[in-house]
């Protein structure tokens, strides 16, 4: 029984129908709770003690930081399993994460270097969490290009699966590395991006606003699977009944 | 007996219980896994002695490199020496880099490589082999190089010992690094710049603790800690890194 | 005992969007010769790279003695010799060092195996000469040699008498003849008949 879910999930036809039909699933609950996560961070919640207004950055820096590195994990976990059991449309997932992951390390940079002008009067800093996910970046661009390097897609596919698993593993070590490094050069005034002592008004629209970025990723996720998938298969048969009907 | 035994059907049992079997299908019967790496290994030594000229190129890259610093930023040997870790380990990490895109590229052009995956071998031992090969020819020199470096920045020869030290091991790390990605970027034209976005985020934390530890030798400091923490580096990698590129070697004889 | 076997079970093969190998079955017992013939693009590099374990097939499998080859890889390649499209010789290298390299690392061989070898192939004038200043034809016959020394049941060639003349075309032919005489077994994509010293050859004929 749970085999033949598993198998049926390997197959590209049965995984496209999937994503088309729980997109909306996935969309409208994110849509839902990033709007009331934003209100209720940037309205409703009251100002921090320490930091005035400009904490409220972190309702969207903390959760894009946390989705580039879930992102990264399940980009690895999909390209293991691709690797491991060979199933194509793993590598479709880990093809399709990586954009999208690349786009939150992004906006946490920028949400994080918006978030330093207020706190440290400039706009970056070689804070171990922002030197980390610069760092992740540069990972996420790696596996890409990679991908793009190499024409074969099955070679494409087999090779970056091998590179995203050497960057998960090397993840933890990057970030302990960069937090060695960090405690050996405190300045003295330095003000890391510090979550402030957060009350239940400030907390729960964070957690909103987590959740409500995790469905999202789920979202864009399926539809950029399905058009993964679609690219994929193009020369093949059930391609052809669906275009027609 | 011939060498390759009568063509008659029926098994002639020798003195000492070998079958005809055995003698004929010599080849089935592997060598010693050491022996097939040491072979790899010297094969490579070898190979690069014969093309001697080759082998400066990396060391003449890091001394242009080091050499680049004094000229952009400022004469005064003082300056120099706080910023001589940094700029060794910068100059290391980069002529390691140069270096890298030769590591399988003539073996994967020849069919050497898709030998070594045929030979019934581990192939990871053998990718193993070929990246101690390529420390013995980069990495090694390099660490002795750099004492020279360090010293025409205004480094004391005092700091010597720990210089050699901690850049050996390191570049060990990014020898071994190095290979998983020189091995999934076989075949693609103009690799260069990729190899180095692979592996220079890898790289970092070698770089973390080995500049740390040529900060400390520099300085007099107990280096013994980030020396420690590059040997950990090493043992993560020597366990690791080769089975990875045994694997990206693979993916690229499909 | 003769019981090596080779089976090949509907191998289908794609490469990216070409179906290149459409359910290709054969078996081969000990001292049978198979010519996999096939205009150029049909897949006999791709055949024997899927035999051989290099390439994946999609569908279909291999077996070696009864047993699936994915099952142990390593005591497969034990049992092969595969020569690909160029010798695989490195060009600074003698021709006898080639050899004790290459074969090596696979298994013991003695230096009187190796003379033979290079002796058996017309090497030993020029085998200690660099692999940079031979021909074309000259390093296919050290392959040759290399093939001979590997003392396997199973060998895979790939276009074996490219860049020979007549007389080492007729070589190609007796080692092959030799191999099967010993019960061994052949597997050779060509794109001309094997020299007439093979007797009793098997035809595959891969389409485009």
């Amino acid at each position: 029984m749970t085999w033949t879910w598993f198998h049926r999930l390997g197959s590209p036809p049965y995984v496209y129908g999937l994503a088309t039909r729980l997109t909306p699933w996935f969309a409208w609950p994110a849509a839902l709770l990033i709007i009331g996560g934003l209100w209720g961070g940037l309205v409703l919640a009251p100002p921090d003690y320490q930091q005035g207004d400009g904490f409220r950055i972190i309702y969207v820096h903390a959760p894009s930081a946390w989705m580039s590195l879930m992102v990264y994990t399940t980009m690895a976990i999909a390209a293991a399993v691709g690797l491991i059991w060979r199933i194509k449309v793993a590598h479709a997932v880990a093809a399709s994460c990586a954009p999208i992951g690349a786009s939150f390390t992004f906006a946490a940079l920028v949400t994080g270097a918006l978030w330093g002008q207020p706190m440290w009067g400039t706009y970056w800093e070689w804070d171990p969490r922002l030197t980390s996910e610069l760092i992740l970046l540069f990972l996420y661009l790696g596996y890409m290009g990679l991908r793009a390097g190499l024409e074969d897609t099955q070679r494409a596919d087999r090779a970056s699966a091998v590179l995203a698993v050497v960057g998960v593993v090397n993840v933890p070590i990057i970030h302990y590395s960069v937090t060695w490094w960090n405690s050996l050069h405190q300045a003295p005034s330095v003000m890391r991006l510090a979550k402030p002592t957060m009350a239940a008004s400030m907390l729960v629209p964070l957690l909103m606003m987590l959740l409500g970025f995790t469905l999202f990723f789920g979202a864009v996720l399926l539809v950029r699977l399905r058009g993964e998938v679609l690219n994929r298969e193009r020369s093949a048969s059930w391609i052809r009944e669906i275009v027609s009907t | 007996m011939s060498r390759f035994g009568s063509p008659a059907a029926g098994v002639v049992v020798q003195a000492g219980a070998i079958t005809r079997e055995s003698t004929l299908w010599a080849g089935s019967h592997q060598a010693p896994i050491l022996d097939a790496a040491r072979l790899a290994l010297t094969r490579d030594l070898q190979l690069a002695f014969r093309k001697r000229g080759q082998l400066v190129q990396p060391l003449a890259f890091f001394a242009m490199v080091t050499m680049l610093f004094p000229l952009a930023i400022s004469p005064e040997l003082a300056r120099l020496r706080e910023i001589a870790p940094g700029v060794l380990w910068a100059g290391a990490l980069l002529a390691s880099l140069l270096a890298l895109e030769f590591l399988f590229r003539d073996d994967a052009y020849d069919g050497t490589l898709e030998q070594y995956a045929l030979s019934g071998q581990s192939l990871t031992w053998l990718m193993f082999a070929k990246t101690a090969a390529h420390w013995l020819l980069t990495g090694l020199p390099l660490a002795l190089m750099a004492p020279l470096a360090a010293l025409s920045l205004g480094v004391s020869a005092a700091a010597v010992p720990g210089i050699v030290a901690s850049v050996a091991v390191g570049s060990v790390a990014l020898s071994l690094i190095g290979s998983i990605g020189a091995a999934l970027t076989l075949g693609i034209k103009r690799s260069g710049a990729l190899l180095s976005l692979l592996t220079l985020p890898l790289s970092l934390p070698v770089l973390i603790f080995g500049a740390r530890a040529t900060q400390l030798a520099i300085s007099g400091g107990p280096l013994l800690a980030p020396l420690e923490l590059l040997a950990a580096l090493v043992v993560l990698g020597v366990t690791l890194a080769p089975l990875a590129a045994a694997a990206a070697v693979r993916i690229s004889l499909e | 005992m003769h019981d090596e076997r080779l089976d090949v079970e509907s191998l289908h093969l794609w490469r990216g969007d070409r179906h290149v190998l459409r359910g290709v079955c054969f078996s081969l017992a000990s001292g049978e010769c198979l010519q996999v013939t096939g205009p150029n693009g049909s897949g006999k590099t791709s055949l024997l790279r899927t035999v051989c374990g290099l390439m994946y097939p999609e569908e279909g499998r291999v077996l070696w003695e009864g047993q699936d080859v994915r099952g142990d890889l390593r005591t497969f390649h034990c049992a092969l010799a595969y020569l690909g499209h160029e010798p695989p010789l490195k060009a600074e290298l003698s021709a006898r060092e080639n050899l004790r390299y290459w074969i090596g690392v696979r298994h013991r061989i003695g230096a009187a195996a190796l003379e033979g070898a290079l002796e058996r192939v017309g090497a030993s004038p020029w085998c200690d000469r660099l692999v940079r200043t031979l021909s074309a034809g000259q390093r296919r016959r050290v392959a040759l040699a290399g093939l001979t020394l590997s003392m396997v049941p199973l060998w895979l060639l790939d276009e074996p008498t490219t860049n020979l003349d007549t007389e080492g075309q007729q070589l190609v032919g007796s080692l092959i003849a030799e191999q099967l005489a010993r019960g061994g077994m052949v597997v050779a994509a060509v794109h001309h008949e094997l020299p007439a010293s093979v007797r009793d050859v098997r035809h595959l004929e891969l389409a485009a």
